[in-house]
């Protein structure tokens, strides 16, 4: 199983969530986060006096899935994800050992 | 038959002056919710609180001195003379006999007057703001409502030294706006700015407003407001030279808003390269403080002119207090002095009656007054309660120190 973490611009959340339906995923959990990366943050103006963004806002979604399954939902987000200009996120890929179901104590894939 | 004629008229007049009265008591909430959305959330409880605390005290404090002060008999026309408690009022018989001469009632005369004590007031209550000690600014509240912004009416609306000298001043640019701004300074000399505004190599940094939607309410707020603060000032609306009158100062205080917003428009996009909302609502009001020194006399045209050539002014005056690291949050050491300084000279342009002199003597007396006695009465607070809370505190906010609680508290950004 692989954990894959995926961090998006937030207007393309609707996009990349009904094309990783399509793919099979079961379950995305969703975290509103901030942050900066090559883009870096940007300058705004109030009243005269510039001031400087360091954190963006972005979208995180954490999802587990069978190793045979890992690539094809990178592909996905990728391409959901992608508007080609500066900022778009990054994707991290992790090992998960165990996965549990706390309703009826299911493990590893069958608890996906 | 005459007599029911002039009753009428002073029915009628009466109930136009309380119902603009009313309006400009409504500026109380639009001096409430541009302040509250210019600050940030920390600070937001303690604007409100002192908002609606100081139109209390000003209005308790007017009614036991201030109005008597304001408007009694003098000793000279320099010293105005000291009685409490607001009075009587007018009997039928008096009015009748006066045939028209008393055209409103006196209980009206003071709820109008004491709701431009309350709008005196709120001009320093945005210009402390995030850092003053709350009991600090009620004490100096207590004392401007009682006695400064009195004196220095008597002066003028009350028939002492400065209406002796042809100062001519309809609805207080100078009395009342020019009046609030520079007990504000004063104030804010002693206080110093917000920490974190001005950095150690004299950059001015950006403390963003929380909530400008209602910074916005705000501003519109104090636009309809201003129709009883101007309007109201003709003081009659029974006859067709004085209905007439009104109209023109409801048409002028308008467009010189509408002048304002769009002048203020302008120069912020080509002075910063972008339209910042802040600056057009400071547009707005300083072209409101810019007509009310003489909103009855410009053609429509020149009102639009006045008023624009306010929100010009009011742009570069922001940038020029921080430069000179005066931080005034919510501009209004702009919007109501320096704007307020234009629309006293501006009566010149249009009223044939005012002179140079005159206007000259006016913002010269009010402002050496106010200043010096308002300064007096900071340095005494600052002396016997301290104005400013400490460092910590600020860091944590003005709200949690001097009220223990947050406007917004599931999202307070400290």
């Amino acid at each position: 199983m692989k954990l894959i973490t995926a961090i998006i611009k937030p207007f393309k959340l609707d996009d990349v969530r009904e094309a990783l339906g399509t793919v099979g995923v079961k379950g995305i959990t969703m975290t509103e986060v901030k942050g900066f990366g090559r883009q870096k943050g940007h300058t705004e103006l109030y009243r005269g006096a510039e001031y400087v963004v360091d954190f963006l806002p972005k979208v995180k979604l954490e999802m587990v899935v069978d190793d045979n399954l890992a690539d094809q939902v990178i592909e996905v987000v990728t391409n959901a994800a992608s508007t080609g200009k500066i900022g778009d996120g990054k994707i991290f890929v992790s090992p998960v050992d165990e996965a549990i179901r706390i309703r009826t104590g299911e493990t590893g894939s069958d608890a996906l | 038959m005459e007599t029911q004629v002039i009753e009428l008229g002073y029915a009628l007049d009466t109930f136009y002056f309380l119902i603009a009265g009313a309006f400009v008591m409504w500026m109380a909430a639009g001096f409430t919710m541009l302040e509250a959305g210019l600050v940030r959330t920390k600070s937001t409880v303690e604007i409100l609180t002192k908002n609606i605390a100081l139109f209390s005290i000003a209005s308790i404090m007017y009614m036991i001195v201030g109005y008597n002060i304001m408007y009694g008999d003098g000793i000279s026309s320099l010293i105005p003379g000291l009685s409490f408690f607001i009075g009587g009022d007018n009997t039928a018989a008096e009015v009748a006999a006066s045939g028209g001469e008393i055209y409103y009632s006196n209980m009206a005369d003071f709820f109008f007057q004491v709701v431009f004590v309350a709008t005196a007031m709120s001009i320093v209550s945005g210009v402390v703001a995030e850092r003053m000690k709350l009991w600090a600014f009620l004490a100096f509240t207590v004392v401007l409502t009682a006695l400064i912004y009195p004196i220095q009416g008597y002066w003028s609306w009350g028939g002492g030294i400065l209406s002796d000298l042809g100062y001519s001043d309809y609805a207080g640019s100078g009395i009342v706006h020019f009046t609030g701004a520079v007990a504000a300074l004063a104030g804010v000399l002693l206080l110093g700015p917000r920490k974190g505004k001005f950095g150690p190599n004299g950059q001015v940094n950006a403390l963003p407003g929380a909530n400008l939607p209602l910074a916005t309410l705000g501003t519109f707020i104090l636009w309809l407001g201003w129709f009883g603060f101007n309007g109201g000032s003709e003081l009659k609306v029974s006859d067709v030279g004085s209905a007439n009158a009104v109209a023109q100062v409801f048409t002028n205080t308008n467009l010189a808003a509408a002048g304002g917003v769009v002048a203020a428009m302008i120069v912020s996009k080509l002075t910063f390269g972008k339209v910042d909302l802040t600056m057009v609502l400071n547009g707005a009001l300083a072209g409101l403080v810019a007509i009310t020194a003489d909103p009855a006399s410009p053609s429509a045209l020149l009102a639009t002119v006045i008023g624009a050539i306010g929100g010009v002014i009011v742009v570069f005056s922001i940038v020029g207090f921080e430069k000179i690291r005066i931080d005034d949050p919510v501009g209004a050491l702009s919007v109501h002095g320096v704007a307020g300084i234009w629309g006293v000279l501006a009566v010149l342009l249009s009223n044939d009656e005012a002179t140079l002199g005159g206007q000259l003597a006016g913002l010269a007396l009010i402002g050496g007054f106010v200043f010096v006695a308002s300064l007096v009465i900071w340095l005494i607070l600052k002396a016997v309660m301290g104005l400013r809370i400490d460092d910590e505190q600020e860091r944590e906010g003005v709200d949690s120190v001097e009220c223990g609680m947050e406007a917004y508290p599931e999202f307070t950004n400290k």
